[in-house]
């Protein structure tokens, strides 16, 4: 349980870090919390020939909200950002999300953009960047741009960036006006990996009726997925519509597999509850959102 | 220019207030800086994949696994481990925090295995907060829901989180 040797650099900025993934190529690996890099280290899961500490860079551990949205920098922890009312006035899902994550020991360390590009499909901070539509920046040698989500995740713990690349913030765009959001998990004990979550937006018309529902889970598909689940509840009032039909919607659009922890069955039974639970509790607060 | 790599460092790291050098290897982590290049073997390793908490020490105040950040990561930083939670009173001897106390009076530990991961968390959490304030039972759970203890059932554990904050209620209001 003791990581392989690796060589160690800790840059101060990020176009030393762009270099040194540059000369140490495939093998160098970005460490910033730790918080699930380390344990594979341990456990011999990956072997980076060389780790590229970004923790003495600085300027990435800046939480900015504004009017269209929040933006994390690449050491912002997520306790930093759990604590941050600004974020959670912009994107509620932020800080219901982040509340959720592990334990208070492992939010002090673990940052919200290295669970992002970690890519694990059970991270709640995953699906909160899909299902707000969200992206990263990414810098390289010839300068930043912002890669979407969608072209972010390509498998399990795998993303759709190599060579000399090193994300430096996550932005999360603001909710918008008469909408409402819910966060659900279930996990085998209060810190655990999810078995099963839920991250849900639910926006309303002027006539305070659902105009959009959708959702993306935890722990269920290789990458995160963003489901529309409008067709089951669109054009109802809050207090009439059948979210228990929309959480039916959702059990026959996902395809779970099964492991140690929950048969497929099971997490597609947690989809259904976890769905209708999130969308009609996201309603509520988009209704009291709606003028 | 660009930085070069290193497989081995001297670190400064200043530990219960004390500043302390240890030539590491870059991969060593800092749970074992702690125990073996330091000597301060109060900080126990379990699982040492962060799951079960024994070895949370706190880096520059918060409480943080030790075994999920590398030794070098502490370059230049404070770490606290249950060797520093007591002080030393004005006759030479020491006092227990308030949390130890309450360890000791509500008998929240059998083996001790785990025990100095939750007295550096619930010492941090404590300190933290309003001590004016009485404890609520969430409170006292989201304190003690990261460290695993197979001995205690976590009642007395729980019983001691509420006893500390009682005290520290008292002294905060004297």
């Amino acid at each position: 349980m003791k990581p392989a040797p690796f060589g160690y650099a800790d840059p101060t900025s990020v176009a030393e870090v762009l270099d040194v993934l540059a000369t140490e190529g495939d093998g160098a690996k970005v460490l910033a919390g730790g918080q699930s890099l380390i344990p594979l280290l341990s456990m011999r899961l990956a072997a980076p020939t060389t780790l590229v500490d970004i923790n003495r860079v600085p300027g990435l551990d800046r939480v900015s909200a504004a009017p269209d949205g929040v933006r994390v920098g690449a050491l912002v922890r997520h306790a930093h950002l759990l604590a941050s009312a600004e974020a959670a006035a912009v994107q509620p899902l932020l800080g219901r999300a982040t509340a959720r994550v592990a334990h208070p020991a492992i939010r002090n360390r673990g940052t919200t953009v290295g669970s992002i590009v970690h890519a694990d499909p059970s991270g709640e901070m995953t699906a909160v960047l899909a299902v707000t539509d969200g992206s990263v920046t990414v810098a390289r040698g010839d300068g930043s741009a912002p890669v979407g989500w969608r072209d972010l995740f390509v498998g399990p713990l795998e993303t759709s960036l190599h060579g000399a690349a090193v994300v430096v913030d996550a932005f999360f765009p603001a909710l918008a006006p008469r909408s409402g959001t819910a966060f659900a998990e279930v996990a085998r004990r209060k810190g655990d990996y999810a078995v099963c979550g839920a991250a849900v937006v639910v926006t309303l018309d002027e006539d305070r009726r659902v105009a959009a529902a959708r959702a993306a889970y935890l722990s269920v598909g290789a990458v995160p997925e963003v489901h529309d689940l409008t067709d089951a509840v669109g054009g109802k009032p809050v207090d009439s519509a059948d979210w228990a039909a929309a959480g039916e919607l959702a059990r026959g659009l996902v395809d779970p597999d099964g492991d140690l922890h929950a048969s497929a069955d099971y997490r597609r039974l947690l989809v259904g509850t976890l769905t209708a639970r999130t969308l009609a509790e996201a309603a509520a607060e988009a209704e009291r959102r709606t003028p | 220019m660009t930085p070069g790599t290193d497989t081995e460092r001297t670190i400064s790291v200043v530990v219960n207030g004390v500043p302390r050098e240890a030539t590491v290897p870059v991969r060593r982590l800092l749970s074992d800086v702690l125990r073996s290049d330091l000597g301060l073997t109060g900080t126990h390793v379990g699982c040492e994949h962060g799951v079960c908490g024994a070895c949370t020490v706190l880096l520059d105040g918060q409480p943080t696994r030790s075994c999920l950040v590398l030794g070098v990561q502490a370059d230049g930083h404070r770490v606290t481990t249950v060797e520093g939670l007591s002080r030393s009173d004005h006759r030479g001897g020491q006092v227990l925090h308030p949390v130890q106390e309450a360890f000791r009076e509500c008998h929240a530990l059998q083996c001790g295995f785990c025990t100095p991961g939750f007295l550096t968390t619930i010492a941090a959490g404590l300190d933290a907060r309003d001590a004016t304030q009485p404890i609520t039972d969430a409170e006292v759970d989201e304190l003690v829901g990261g460290n695993l203890c197979r001995c205690t059932g976590y009642a007395n554990i729980r019983k001691a989180c509420r006893h500390a904050a009682e005290a520290m209620r008292q002294a905060a209001t004297r």
